[in-house]
């Protein structure tokens, strides 16, 4: 059994944040993306973050390490887009189990090292699964609303092979997130199902969506209510949402959901909304004073950060974090009793 | 157990029963297989759409059929499901024996729904192999009470496979609990076999036994299976299938396939039925079936119908047409008609003589305000229809046609397209035995004068809601005064008013001009202008009461002074633009609205006005106990909202929206430049006050609401037009029917809905796409007091009086080519329940009225505007001050 099951019921766990935020700093050439290996490839590769798993494990390893430094527990690896079907961009599908693989290990590698320093404080690996750029209950078409870009089978498949090499490099849970149509997050979940009942293991298994506006609707138009009960069905760690507001908007669609069900609820928001630049300029104190509203209200489980945020915010965010207690979860009298609660 | 669509339906201990729609399913309705199999998807959503507007909280989609590719349809159709909002909001129930079928199904659905089913009929890997299948992907379960043996058909046999299908899910599968559904099977009873005896009673035994002895589940069926012998016989069937419900309920029955048409409630069921029924369906007698069937005999063909007073029908035939007339009740008027008609010499007698006497009642009550108008109107479909069922008749006779007491004209003007007022006053004519000749909306004005010479009428009435419309009518008083027309013109319409008769269109003519207000007095100024005794006294009189009153009010015109525009610029509203807050809109650009189901309308629908178009003045909903007008006032009010819920299920009428929000400043004091991305796309001119005013007071100018481009500060501004498309078709279907009641009542509520939708789409604009009032919380009353925050004045309105800036919000919104609303050559908007217009979200916007301007600013519009100074002077006329 993987630890972070313990550390959850202990205390509030402390995401990392942005990944592309901080690779933003490194101002990486075409030449620096491509690296040795690829330096013949036939397309751009410039802003394909997930490859520097591969060109520049250095600085992927350094970002984990800064996360790690400013007190997150846990740390996504960097393969937002390490599914066939976003890397087709690229013409890297055959790349994705090496990706996949290689920067779980990386991740691993950092935690480790920190769990070694700080034994009373294991680091934890959550393999990242982004959404694709291609939606399953949607039509990119708006003149045949019948027509999809994507089906069920063709991310079930995707995310399988992900989901193998995510778990192949050490990852200690999944991170399903931003997801924006709950079909494709189904296909991911249905993936992860397949794959542990074949492996026969457990590994714990975090969702989070996104709600893109104040209509509390995820883009493919449900309410977070229905979002949430659309995914129950697999014993989940965590539910919550990330990306798209800042922290103080997010809140209204984490108390939809924290008071309806019994997994643990996670948040990782944006630094604020984006300026009139596409900037994210939430300071860290800004974002932390929200994120206390959480804690203040016992709303969540797990808390970081998504676009914008550094380890300056994560510092700030941990911080505080440590000044609380973890909402409690799984306990919900006269539903189920607590041995047969799906989480523990 | 909890299911999903868009939105969550979580089914516990305290809910209702859950009623599942299966009409989309091709075993459950020929319309929807026939659909399918012509490919015509379009209607087949049309048909899940109405299951759930008609209350269906799950819907059933079935394909088995062997014409059909079952697979392919099954994804084809829940694709297009998913685009549609209204439908989707509900989980989907995915039914079909085929494995294959509803693993397409299961993959293609977002939300949580259910399948609909499996069963040990294959055996148990099959069973628990499609169970893991559907935990997997997310779904509850309907699982048949069938075995490797077959189907339970008793007692034992249902409570035996219910057990054993619940042990292998909860422990083998570990599939949750309260995910399972079970179909006990509902079997026909009363078929004459003795085994069928105990089919319902069996079912509802079993249902109570597996709620208690089987944790979480639920309990389903199709309840209409249980009357299949009483086929043909809807009282017999209506009133077993609540009984059998009932019962079920009881037991623990929590939802199922019922169509609620096919139900009566179990209450008012007949004592006699009920006790019939009930011995059938809980087998309490051995001769319970013969006798419902002896029963059912008595009771066949008497389709539910509400008991209504029909004692008037035992009065005299010429009581009977009298009382329908007054009481406005077509159902036996063709009864009495023919009655009548047999009884007298010719047809047309029947016409004059029993039916204008009950008109007279009519119009003596309608006169002595003790009948309202909305009951006028159902007096003439009476008549009316009483009338067309003559015709034949008379003109079968060729005798001498019956003399109305005069002829009129009546038209909307070229340009303009509403006629709710117009169609009043032409029913309310008719009915005191005026000929009319109606010719509709947007008439040319040759077409009038060509008709009116050609048709020899006595009266030509004109009627016009917007502006330019005015000036159409003063055309036509011009040409008729050209052609030296002796007609009276009757003049009405919402804009029109007594002063502008009097002072610009009794001008041009020298015979009667009347400004008619309401329809009430159509009848007695028609009268007194047709009266060949008393007419040219009255004419005279009129002529020189619209001189006095022309007199007096153009003295109190001069009364008022007004200021240059550039003098009125320097009085303009300031606002504090270095602090003043500036709400970026979440949304920028144009979108559109197509989907929105008429039920979220409801709640924003303001009443008064709805009354005031049929007479009916106060205000909602203190008029419906207002001690005169009250009665009528809940008359109708019930009549709309029976025709509400009938538009709303069948989606009689369809609103689209298209807004827009974008970057502005306001640029040379009073044009709004409207910007993509810093690029000007339009320039929106506003009008200013230039009344002169106390010091202090400011000139005001929608620009002025705008930050102007020197604060260096963007800022944002809105338009929209909504629209509510298919009243003219649902008026003209009415009109056929000679039943012009429901004709003009179908265009109020249009109306009602297009200004409902401008309310509700002002709404999400502040709280959503623009959201700078994301936390507001008002009520109905609030937003008709208009209490919220920003403005949305509309071209053609006191704040920005010019209807040519429509033309501006239709190329930048491209209002007709996303949605189809169009302009016609007045700027009226078509079809005519729509309303466009601006968004100002400054909290110090607000609503004021130009009132008049002066020529200068005039002038200084056209060059603004890149128009001949001619053509801004048609369109402002109504709002310059003669000098």
């Amino acid at each position: 059994m993987s630890n972070i099951k313990q550390a959850i019921l202990e205390r509030i766990l402390v995401l990392d944040g942005a990944m592309g935020t901080m690779l933003q700093r490194y101002k990486f050439t075409e030449e620096d993306f491509r690296g040795e290996r690829f330096k013949d490839y036939p397309i751009p590769l410039q802003g394909n973050n997930d490859l520097l798993s591969i060109t520049q494990p250095e600085a992927i390893k350094s970002i984990h390490a800064k996360y790690f430094e400013a007190g997150a527990d846990i740390v996504e690896t960097n393969t937002f887009s390490g599914t066939t079907i976003a890397m087709a961009d690229y013409q890297m599908e055959d790349l994705v189990y090496e990706l996949n693989y290689q920067s779980a290990k990386l991740a691993k590698e950092v935690a480790d090292e920190f769990s070694l320093k700080e034994p009373q404080k294991p680091r934890f690996v959550a393999g990242s699964m982004g959404p694709t750029n291609r939606t399953a209950s949607m039509s990119p078409d708006v003149n045949d609303p019948g027509y999809r870009a994507v089906t069920f089978e063709d991310l079930r498949s995707a995310y399988k092979q992900q989901v193998e090499a995510l778990l192949d490099g050490g990852v200690d849970v999944l991170l399903v997130e931003t997801v924006f149509d709950t079909l494709n997050a189904k296909a991911a979940l249905f993936a992860i199902e397949e794959v542990k009942e074949e492996r026969n293991i457990d590994i714990p298994i975090m969702l989070s969506g996104t709600i893109t506006d104040a209509s509390g609707r995820t883009l493919s138009g449900q309410t977070a209510e229905a979002f949430l009960i659309s995914v129950s069905h697999i014993p989940l760690l965590s539910i919550g949402f990330n990306c798209a507001l800042g922290a103080n908007l997010l809140q209204p669609h984490l108390e939809a959901v924290a008071n309806k069900t019994d997994f643990a609820i996670s948040a990782h928001p944006n630094a604020g909304l984006p300026n009139a630049f596409g900037e994210y300029d939430e300071t860290p104190e800004e974002m932390g004073e929200q994120i206390e509203a959480y804690l203040k209200k016992n709303l969540v489980n797990i808390v970081g950060g998504c676009c914008g945020t550094t380890p300056e915010h994560i510092k700030v965010i941990a911080n505080i974090a440590a000044k609380y207690k973890p909402r409690k979860f799984g306990y919900v009298p006269d539903q189920r009793s607590e041995n047969s609660n799906p989480s523990l | 157990m909890k299911l999903s669509g868009l939105e969550p339906l979580v089914i516990n201990e305290n809910s209702n029963f859950i009623n599942i729609g299966e009409r989309t399913n091709v075993a459950g309705s020929r319309m929807f297989l026939r659909l399918i199999k012509e490919e015509k998807f379009d209607e087949a959503l049309d048909i899940a759409r109405h299951q759930v507007d008609g209350g269906a909280q799950i819907i059933d989609v079935n394909f088995d059929d062997g014409l059909i590719d079952g697979k392919a349809a099954m994804i084809k159709f829940l694709n297009l499901i998913a685009a549609e909002p209204d439908i989707c909001r509900v989980p989907i129930m995915i039914d079909s024996s085929k494995w294959e079928i509803i693993e397409a199904g299961l993959q293609v659905v977002q939300g949580k729904g259910v399948v609909n089913s499996i069963s040990l009929k294959e055996g148990e890997d099959k069973f628990i192999w499609e169970a893991k299948q559907i935990k997997r992907y997310g779904a509850a379960v309907i699982v048949m009470a069938f075995d490797e043996i077959g189907q339970a058909d008793n007692y034992r046999r249902r409570i035996e496979i219910a057990k054993r299908s619940y042990d292998i899910l909860v422990n083998k599968v570990e599939f949750p609990s309260e995910d399972i559904i079970f179909d006990l099977n509902v079997f026909p009873v009363a078929t004459g076999m003795e085994e069928h005896r105990r089919n319902a009673l069996d079912f509802i035994e079993a249902t109570k036994w597996v709620r208690e002895n089987l944790p979480n589940v639920s309990v389903s069926g199709g309840v209409s299976n249980v009357s299949f012998s009483f086929r043909g016989n809807n009282v017999v069937r209506e009133a077993m299938h609540s009984v059998f419900l009932y019962h079920a309920i009881q037991a623990g029955m929590n939802m199922g396939i019922v169509n609620p048409a096919l139900l009566e409630v179990y209450d008012d069921i007949p004592k006699d039925l009920l006790e019939h029924v009930e011995d059938v369906i809980l087998d309490r007698r051995d001769d319970a079936t013969e006798r419902l069937l002896e029963f059912a005999e008595t009771v066949k063909g008497v389709s539910k119908e509400k008991t209504v007073d029909l004692s008037w029908r035992e009065g005299s035939l010429q009581e009977r047409i009298t009382h329908a007339l007054v009481k406005g009740i077509d159902a036996f008027i063709i009864e009495d008609v023919e009655a009548a008609r047999l009884q007298a010499e010719k047809p047309i007698e029947v016409i004059e003589g029993h039916l204008m006497i009950g008109m007279n009642v009519v119009g003596d009550l309608f006169g002595a305000g003790k009948m309202f108008l909305p009951q006028v109107v159902k007096s003439a479909r009476v008549m009316k229809k009483a009338v067309a069922y003559l015709n034949p008749y008379i003109e079968a006779e060729k005798s001498d046609k019956q003399e109305p007491v005069g002829k009129i004209l009546m038209a909307t003007v070229k340009g303009d397209v509403h006629d709710i007022g117009k169609n009043i006053v032409s029913v309310v004519l008719a009915c005191n035995n005026y000929e009319i000749v109606d010719l509709g909306v947007m008439v040319p004005p040759e077409k009038i004068i060509e008709t009116a010479i050609r048709e020899r009428v006595d009266a030509i009435g004109l009627s016009g809601l917007i502006t330019p419309s005015l000036d159409e009518m003063v055309y036509l008083a011009k040409e008729m005064q050209r052609l030296n027309f002796e007609l009276p013109l009757l003049i009405g319409g919402a804009t029109t008013s007594k002063a502008h008769t009097a002072v610009k269109i009794d001008t041009q003519y020298n015979n009667a001009v009347v400004h008619v207000n309401d329809a009430s007095r159509a009848v007695t100024v028609v009268g007194d202008l047709l009266n060949k005794r008393t007419a040219h006294e009255y004419v005279v009189k009129l002529k020189a009461d619209y001189e006095d009153f022309r007199t007096k009010f153009l003295k109190r015109g001069k009364e008022k002074s007004y200021i240059s525009i550039e003098e009125a610029r320097q009085k303009k509203y300031t606002i504090d633009w270095e602090t003043s807050p500036i709400v970026k809109p979440k949304e920028l650009g144009v979108q559109v609205l197509k989907q929105l189901s008429l039920k979220n309308l409801l709640p924003y629908i303001d009443w008064s006005p709805f009354f005031r178009s049929w007479d009916l003045h106060g205000k909602f909903p203190e008029i419906l106990d207002d001690k005169i007008v009250g009665e009528q006032a809940t008359h109708l009010y019930e009549d709309a909202q029976q025709m509400i819920r009938e538009i709303v299920a069948k989606q009689l009428l369809k609103p689209k929206a298209v807004f827009g929000l974008f970057e502005a400043n306001t640029i040379n004091e009073d044009d709004i430049s409207v910007m993509k991305k810093g690029k000007e796309v339009a320039v929106f001119r506003t009008l200013r006050q230039q009344l002169k005013k106390r010091e202090g007071i400011p000139n005001l100018a929608l620009a002025d609401f705008i930050a102007p481009k020197e604060t260096g500060r963007t800022d944002y501004i809105g338009a929209f037009c909504v629209g509510i498309f298919g009243a003219q078709e649902l008026a003209e279907t009415f009109k056929e029917k000679h039943d012009d009641y429901n004709a003009i009542m179908a265009q109020a509520i249009a109306d009602r809905f297009a200004e409902a939708f401008a309310e509700y789409l002002h709404k999400q604009i502040r709280t959503k796409h623009w959201g700078y009032a994301a936390g507001e919380d008002l009520t109905n009353d609030d937003l008709i007091k208009e209490s919220y925050k920003g403005i949305r004045p509309a071209p053609g309105y006191p704040a920005c009086p010019d209807h040519l800036e429509k033309e501006t919000i239709w190329s930048l919104l491209e209002v007709e080519q996303l949605i189809g609303v169009k302009l016609t050559e007045s700027l009226a908007m078509w079809p005519a329940a729509a309303v466009s217009g601006y968004y100002f979200a400054h909290p110090e916007a607000k609503y004021f009225g130009l009132g008049k301007i002066t020529d200068d600013q005039v002038a200084n519009y056209a060059q603004r505007k890149g128009i001949a100074k001619e053509k801004a002077r048609k369109w402002l006329h109504p709002n310059i001050a003669s000098q």
